[in-house]
Parts: C-alpha cells; structure tokens; sequence
C-alpha cells in the first residue's frame, strides 16, 4: 500500500490573490486620484463662494485669490473646489450605476442562460449601438433644467452596455468551469453559486470596468458641458473650461482660468488609468511580464557578453 | 448500501449549422449498475461518450431517453429528492487545476458540502470533520493545508482536496471522471491506491472513468468498453481485456504499451 501521507511544511501566506502588488504604477495612481479626491471632498470648506462676483474684474494670481480670478471677479481656486467635487459626483454616480447595470445584464443574464441570456444579451448589444454621444446632445436639449443626477444618468444609461459585454463574456467562462460544476454536485443553490464562487473571480474585471466608467463619464460630461449641453447651475470641471472658453481666457491669456480645471482633468483621467492598468495586471498577469523594464532584465549583463564573447572565439 | 443504476440512456445533442441543424448522439442506449463496495471501469477513448455519461449520471445532464434508479427509486429533478441524491452520488473531475475555485481556501472546498448536507452542524464540529477529512486523504498537517488556496498546492494536493471534498457528504456511490490523468506519472499509483483504500473503508460504489485500460483491469471489478456512444463489451475486467471480443477492444489493448510483445517482434 503506497497511500503515503503528503506533509506540507512551506508557510501559508496570507495574501488575498485578489488584491494588485504596490507597484509604482499603482502607488502613482492612487497618490494622484487621492489627492484630486481629498481636494474635491474638503476644498468646497475652505474656499469662498465660488459665485460671488468681486469687483477686481480679469486678475492674475496674488496672495488674496491664489489662482486668480475670473472676468467677473469670481475666485478660480474656489470654482476649481466645487468643479471638482461636481465631476467627482458625476463620476461616482455613474461608476455606481454602470456597476449594478452591466452587472446585471452581463453576469445575471450569461449565469441564468437559456431565453433569459437571449434577451439581455440582444438588450445590451442594441444599448451597444445607440450612439452615444448624439442622443445624450438630444436628451440634453429636450429637458431644460437639468440636474448633475439627469446628466449622470444619462451618461450612465448610454456606457454600461460595453462593460455588460465584457462581463458577460467571462461569466460564461467561468459558469462552465469544473469548480461550479463541482458546486453543482454538492448541491449548491444557484443565487450562491453565483454570489460565492463566480463573483468574487470577477472582482478584478468588475473593478477594471468601473474605474473606466468613471473616466469615460467625467471626460463626458467635461465634454458635454463645454458645448454648452451640461447640467446647468453647477460646477464642475467642464462647466469651468465653457466659461473660460466663453470669457475668451484663451486670447486674454488667462492661463490662470483655463488651465486649472484642464490640468485636474488630464490628471484625474491618467491616476484612474493607472490604477486600471494595475488591475489589469492581476487579470493578465503576462502584462506584468512583457513591460520594457522587464524585458530589460532578460538581457545578458555586460559581463556576460563578454564572457560569452570569450568562449564562442 | 447504495445502488445506483442506468437504463437504456441516451442522450443527444442539436447541432447548429446556420439554419440547418442536426443531432448528435453522444450517448446511445448505455445501462449498467452500480452496487457498493464494487468499481466498474467505463473505458473509451477521447469522445466516446464517458464523460457525459458522468454529466447524466451527476444531473448535471437530463438524459434524452432512459432512467436513472438510486436504490430502484427513479431520481426526483429537485427538492429534497434531488438533495438526497446529491448526498449520495459525488464526483472527482479530471482536472484538479479547474476543479477548485482558486478564490477560496481549502477549509471553504470541504466545508461547504459539509454544511449543506448537515445544517445542524455547530463551526466546531464542521471544522472537526475538515480536519479528519484531510486526513483521510493523507494531507498533513491538516490544519496547515485547511488554509491554503488552491494555487498553493501542487497537482496531486489537489487531487486529494478534491477527493476530500467528493467524500465530505459521505456518498454511497463515487463517480471518478479521469482522475489521474492530469497527474504526473510517478503520483497516480499514490492517488489511485488512496481511492482504493477508501473504497475498501467506505463501501463505495466506484464508477472510474478512464482511457488507461491497465488501471481499469487493476483497480474495478468490471469494465465497460464504450465506443461511439455505445457500450461494445463488458464483463469481468480479466476477461475483456485478456479475451476480448470486440474488434474496437482489441484495438483498444494492442495499443497499450507491452514490452513482452515488443521484445518478441525485435527477436524475431
């Protein structure tokens, strides 16, 4: 009888596989979106009122307006606090939103399979191919108040289908594997099956989908409101860019209007993409190994080539 | 004391070509039983049929046509029926690297079954049996696999895990699909005599699944020859392999590594 007993004496490590490496990517990311983050949640505090209309007119940064002032004499440094907390909002509702849609319509929809999956599946692909971008112009223009919310939910009504694609695609990878079908054998139910084992495989994938949300829909509302198209009565960093662009800051040089709110953009924008490409990371680890640093360490050090040189002669 | 039978299933599958379809029989008219304490071996090669027979069986398949009896009673489709009958027939998978969710520990694996068969059971006394079932599969020390995840265990831990939790319901009937046949040669011996044993200690009826007809012959009873969805031969497994009497049998056993035939074609 060889039923020998097979003894494990390495550590148990206690990470979860789920949680990204602090790389240098990451760190950066979550460093530059914190910062944005903590600006937008306390900035609105310590300013003054964003719309209240100084008698200065057009002026320059100084010790009693840091970043100057607008054409009517409104503190910039204040309007950027708000601006950024209105397009933190708009973000967050729709990264919210597009979360419990795609989720619903990818992974519910790939799990329960059958007629149920028919349907969802064809509901997305034609959400797919509503664009985007006109009917949002056309929504806009038929409800004269809008709200931030009306504008999220706008947004968010016309993103989740690419992300309710992306997940639905996995779900039926991961429903056929052998381990939910072991689950199955068990005599699982199917709600915990899916909440227990299928999900939480998924959690990088959802994470990835909602951090792009959040760009694609503070980018879009950006540029929803430079046309003049966005929620009216707030601020936010798009809003911010329509006045400047309207008080003609370009040709006045008012770098001091325009480049604010342009510059938190682009830099929210990149610490989101950051953070995603590490998540990425996790999802296809082979990204890890394939970046040009990596690659670097595959080369034969000097030394070695001389070595090598050596021995071939 | 558990038997589990099938009866003349079968099971097909539509085929989409465009607009034209057609259907596949990927199991034909199969019936065999099932008693405890004895191991049938279902032999095939790649696309015989074997492992949607283990889908049928298992329920995770309905049958086209044809019954399956547990204890001559014919399987209920839900309900309390069909849990009872989950905690009877239990299955290993081919593939320990897909067949444990590399998210949870080991603990979760074979704490999961224990629970759904006896919710009574106090987080003590669950942890107790996880322990001693990891044991039973020679996996210590238990409490330090019992956290492991999946990723941390080599092909043949898993194997065992895998085995650990098929057995955690205590079936009467275990439905062994490959269960070696992603491991490395020199572990297979140590996992199918594990099988063994626990079939000896356990009483349990065996169905092994499997292309390797000298571990068919070694370790079941009978064996079933399975051949485009049909069973061609069965009997006593000395008998089929030694006579056997179907051409695709014969095949079957010329192919099988033999060096006493080899080194007697070299001398000639």
């Amino acid at each position: 009888m060889t039923a020998d007993t097979v003894a494990l004496t390495a550590p148990v490590t206690r990470r979860r596989p789920t949680w990204p490496p602090l790389t240098a990517k990451l760190a950066a990311g979550l460093i530059l979106g914190g910062a944005v983050v903590l600006f937008g949640l306390l900035g609105p505090l310590l300013v003054q009122d964003p719309s209240r209309v100084g008698d200065i007119g057009l002026a320059g940064p100084s010790g009693d307006h840091l970043l100057g002032t607008t054409q009517t004499g409104q503190d910039v440094l204040a309007q950027l606090a708000y601006a950024t907390r209105g397009s933190l909002i708009v973000g967050a509702i729709v990264g919210v939103l597009t979360l419990l849609l795609s989720a619903f319509f990818g992974i519910v929809g790939a799990y329960a399979g059958g007629w149920l999956d028919e349907l969802f599946s064809l509901f997305t692909n034609i959400v797919l191919v509503i664009p985007g971008l006109p009917v949002v112009i056309v929504i806009s223009a038929y409800v004269p108040d809008k709200s931030l919310l009306l504008v999220s939910l706008v947004l968010a009504i016309t993103g989740w289908a690419g992300s309710a694609r992306v997940l639905r695609g996995s779900t039926l990878s991961l429903r056929g594997r052998d381990y939910v079908l072991a689950c199955r054998v068990a005599g699982e139910k199917r709600w915990r099956i899916l909440a227990v084992e299928i999900l939480p495989n998924l959690i990088p994938l959802l994470a990835s989908q909602v951090v792009f949300a959040v760009i694609f829909a503070i980018l879009g509302e950006a540029g929803l409101s430079y046309l003049g198209l966005g929620a009216s009565g707030s601020f936010t960093w798009g809003t911010m860019l329509y006045y400047a662009q309207n008080g003609l800051a370009l040709r006045l040089g008012a770098w001091w209007w325009f480049v604010p709110p342009g510059l938190l953009l682009a830099l929210f924008g990149a610490a989101l993409s950051l953070i995603n490409f590490s998540i990425d990371e996790i999802i296809n680890p082979k990204l890890r190994s394939q970046t040009r640093a990596s690659r670097r360490g595959w080369r034969m050090s000097s030394e070695q080539l001389r070595k090598a040189k050596e021995s071939t002669l | 004391m558990t038997t589990l039978e099938a009866h003349g299933l079968s099971k097909e599958y539509r085929l989409r070509h465009g607009l034209r379809t057609s259907t596949l029989r990927a199991v034909d008219d199969v019936g065999f039983t099932l008693g405890h304490g004895r191991t049938v071996a279902l032999v095939g090669q790649s696309g015989s049929g074997k492992s949607t027979v283990a889908k049928l069986l298992l329920q995770l398949e309905r049958p086209t046509s044809g019954e399956i009896l547990l204890d001559s009673e014919p399987v209920a489709r839900r309900g309390a029926g069909l849990a009872r009958y989950r905690r009877t027939v239990q299955m290993i998978f081919q593939d320990p690297f897909a067949s444990l969710n590399p998210f949870h520990s080991v603990e979760h694996h074979l704490a999961r079954p224990i629970r759904l068969h006896h919710p009574a059971m106090t987080d003590a006394d669950v942890r107790r049996r996880v322990l001693h079932l990891l044991e039973r599969v020679r996996l210590t020390p238990a409490a330090n696999v019992a956290r492991r995840r999946p990723h941390e265990l080599s092909g043949g831990q898993r194997q065992r895990v895998a085995i650990a939790r098929a057995l955690a319901p205590e079936p009467g009937v275990l439905i062994a699909d490959e269960p070696v046949s992603m491991l490395d040669v020199s572990i297979r011996l140590g996992v199918l005599n594990l099988l063994a044993t626990l079939q000896r200690e356990e009483d349990l009826g065996v169905l092994y699944i499997t292309h390797d007809l000298a571990t068919a012959r070694h370790f079941s009873d009978e064996i079933l020859v399975m051949y485009q969805g049909r069973i061609v031969e069965r009997g006593p497994a000395d008998d089929v392999i030694l006579r056997p009497r179907h051409e695709y049998t014969r095949t079957l056993a010329d192919a099988a590594p033999n060096p006493e035939r080899r080194l007697g074609e070299l001398r000639r």
